[in-house]
């Protein structure tokens, strides 16, 4: 009896110290390029988690959005191999994906359950069906407002309001004795800023960047009225110098209780309605982005996603953080330490079925917004595109940063709106002719 | 009354010298002040200027989140290297153009300068992939080389510059004594120098430090300087001012030390020749 013991009991050491060793010689660390926003931020600190179940440790580069898309697209058109995940969005993944620069994420365990992933999202990260990036965290934009303001105007907003409803409660809550502006909006030059903003609110209008044959459309009525709607509100309502404000400005705005409505992305819910930053929190309502009656809306869908660069040599690693990350079990850890309110949105469709995720105020108009986004078919007419505030085409982001600076200077009267267009016309297809699209 | 005028003139001056002063020291004043508000105090608008609940507590996250010593360490080792190595290099290639020109040496002079002139996201790619082949990215040495090479022209021409007012007779005077080369640099061009080598380390040091094109480009998790630090607190979606204005306090608080304990050398350096 005592020598069967004796025997299991060095059986059992053994066999702890080879699982031991087995995870040892496999541990090893990640280097993972990231933005600096709050939920980034959070996993950071929640790192240590991963690294107690797997073994793995984890060296973080948090860099700024621009200068992070720079470094990584650098590094990985060149496959220098100095991140072993990267943050990458929307627009970067189909465009990568199609190019073999990322590793297919087709081979995920049964537990990550893939098909909880928001259809949009999912959708959105992949190229001809094949998933390139696992969403952390996704956002669609949607209207923040004032329910005071909005009840003192005589005004009731509805779940899905029109532009023209937007444009006169805008109009009626401006009190510009008080350093109240109707409403904020981006109007700062930058493909991400202004640039996405304008153009989800042109497929409202029934605009759209391109047509069939890759030609230019800035010369139509569509983007006339739509810039036209946009500087008139604006100049009616708008905070002064909005030619220059992004989503920073108009946060610091709507916090200070300067800002009738906000439209902008749905991750800001959680800013203006945290009492500790915001000094308007206890009365902000919600709805979806508004439309103009053609059956598309204005709000965009974005998500910022963890993929793996190709030539890799930490593979297998690498996937078992992105299935840490972007997991249910993550979601679960963050509402344990931080609270529901801060668990990475817009991911996961079993969050807004979570009991306990359903009573915070944003959440429903969170995942509808989402849900209303279409980035097959994000304009009236037939687009060649894919995306809603982008077209997921490389030269996209050269050609309209260019195109918003011309809109930006006609958004603080240096250029008439038909000069801004006519610009932006020339400019984009001399770069579709130089690229080889015309 | 000549005098009243002269004070008058002089007071003028000072007042005029005041005002630049302080508006050119008053964003990085406003940076430093940023770093002890609140997050919404950073955005309150009006802006506070001295009046409000000072706070470490930017500093408290960004100790928590942030490896400072990392940094500051390859900072160090960044700017000092490239800094030393490029001495070395350009004060031999200096005494040559100053001492001994040929024809071509002012033609090489201009050349190097023009170098200057080649926007550096040109020569990303090459430099990325030669990092790549030779095991360098995201090491320390790859930006010590880099950034010597950017700032050697600046250097040498600086030397250059400094050494043509050395008398040549002096430099003669000890060859006569049987001098070799190496010690009429080391031993009688270096000494009479010095200011001007000085002022020329801090100059390019300050340069090194603030680099921020290479050292975000060639670096991961290793060998980011203080300016990754930096970057690492910017973001367009989120309100992080104040840690941010921390962050920048962190990183610019050594070479604003060094900068004002050597303020006179490195004026005297940029504005005296060798013999005045």
């Amino acid at each position: 009896m005592r020598i069967t013991k004796l025997i299991s009991s060095a059986v059992l050491a053994l066999s702890l110290t080879a699982s031991v060793t087995y995870a040892g010689s496999h541990a090893t660390t990640l280097t993972i390029a990231t933005v600096n926003n709050g939920d980034m931020i959070r996993m950071q600190g929640l790192t240590d988690d991963f690294t107690a179940k797997t073994g793995h440790k984890v060296e973080w580069v948090t860099l700024e959005e621009n200068v992070l898309r720079q470094r990584v697209t650098t590094d990985i058109t060149t496959k220098g191999g100095a991140f072993d995940i990267m943050t990458i969005g929307m627009y970067e993944t189909p465009i990568w994906g199609a190019n073999g620069w990322l590793v297919p994420l087709d081979d995920l365990s049964a537990d990550y359950n893939v098909g909880d992933l928001l259809p949009a999202m999912a959708g959105g990260l992949s190229h001809e069906g094949t998933l390139y990036a696992a969403p952390f965290y996704g956002e669609s934009s949607m209207v923040m407002y004032r329910t005071d303001l909005m009840k003192k105007a005589g005004l009731e907003m509805p779940d899905a309001p029109s532009w023209n409803f937007i444009a006169k409660a805008a109009r009626a809550m401006t009190d510009r004795d008080n350093d109240i502006n109707g409403i904020c909006l981006r109007g700062k030059a930058g493909w991400g800023e202004g640039g996405a903003f304008i153009t989800a609110m042109s497929n409202s209008f029934g605009a759209r960047w391109f047509d069939e044959d890759w030609n230019a459309q800035f010369d139509t009525r569509e983007w006339s009225d739509t810039l036209n709607f946009f500087v008139n509100m604006m100049s009616d309502a708008g905070p002064a110098g909005y030619a220059t404000n992004g989503f920073n400005e108009n946060l610091s705005l709507f916090q200070q209780g300067k800002c009738g409505m906000w439209i902008d992305a749905t991750v800001a819910a959680s800013f203006v309605t945290n009492p500790n930053d915001s000094t308007v929190a206890d009365s902000v309502g919600f709805a979806l982005a508004p439309d103009n009656g053609m059956g598309v809306r204005s709000n965009w869908l974005w998500a910022w996603a963890l993929a793996i660069p190709a030539g890799t040599q930490k593979e297998g690693a690498a996937k078992e953080f992105i299935e840490w990350a972007t997991s249910n079990s993550y979601i679960e850890l963050v509402a344990a330490n931080e609270g529901w309110a801060n668990v990475p949105p817009g991911a996961r469709t079993s969050l807004y079925e979570n009991a306990n995720y359903k009573d915070i105020p944003f959440a429903k108009m969170t995942l509808e917004s989402i849900l209303s986004a279409d980035p097959l078919n994000s304009t009236v007419d037939p687009s060649p595109y894919v995306g809603i505030q982008f077209a997921a085409i490389p030269e996209f982001a050269g050609i309209a940063t260019d195109v918003s600076q011309e809109f930006s200077a006609a958004y603080a009267g240096q250029q008439s709106i038909d000069e801004a267009l006519a610009k932006a016309q020339a400019i984009t297809n001399d770069a579709m002719e130089a690229a080889g699209y015309r | 009354m000549a005098r009243s005028v002269k004070n008058q003139q002089k007071m003028v001056n000072t007042v005029i010298a005041w005002t630049i002063g302080l508006l050119i020291f008053f964003p990085v004043l406003w940076t430093v002040l940023t770093s002890f508000k609140t997050e919404g105090q950073a955005i309150n608008d009006p802006p506070l200027f001295l009046f409000f609940d000072w706070t470490l507590e930017n500093y408290a996250i960004v100790q928590e989140r942030s490896d400072y010593m990392k940094f500051l360490w390859n900072s160090i080792f960044i700017a000092g290297g490239s800094t030393l190595l490029g001495i070395l290099i350009a004060v031999p290639a200096a005494w040559s153009m100053a001492f001994v020109p040929t024809k071509r040496t002012k033609d090489i002079l201009l050349w190097m300068l023009s170098t200057k002139m080649l926007p550096a996201v040109g020569v990303l790619y090459p430099i990325y992939i030669g990092c790549i082949k030779l095991g360098l990215l995201d090491s320390r040495l790859a930006l010590v080389i880099i950034l010597m090479l950017i700032n050697l022209p600046i250097i040498v021409w600086m030397l250059y510059t400094y050494f043509r007012e050395i008398p040549r007779d002096i430099l003669e005077a000890s060859r006569m004594d049987g001098a070799s080369l190496w010690k009429e640099i080391i031993y009688v061009l270096t000494p009479m120098a010095i200011p001007g080598i000085a002022s020329t380390i801090l100059l390019n040091l300050i340069l090194a430090w603030n680099e921020s094109f290479w050292t975000l480009n060639l670096t991961a998790a290793k060998a980011g300087t203080l300016t990754a630090f930096i970057a690492s607190y910017s973001s367009p979606e989120g309100l992080f001012f104040a840690k941010l204005s921390a962050a920048s306090t962190m990183a610019i608080a050594p070479i604003l030390i060094l900068g004002w304990f050597s303020q006179k050398q490195l004026v005297r350096g940029l504005t005296f020749g060798a013999v005045k």
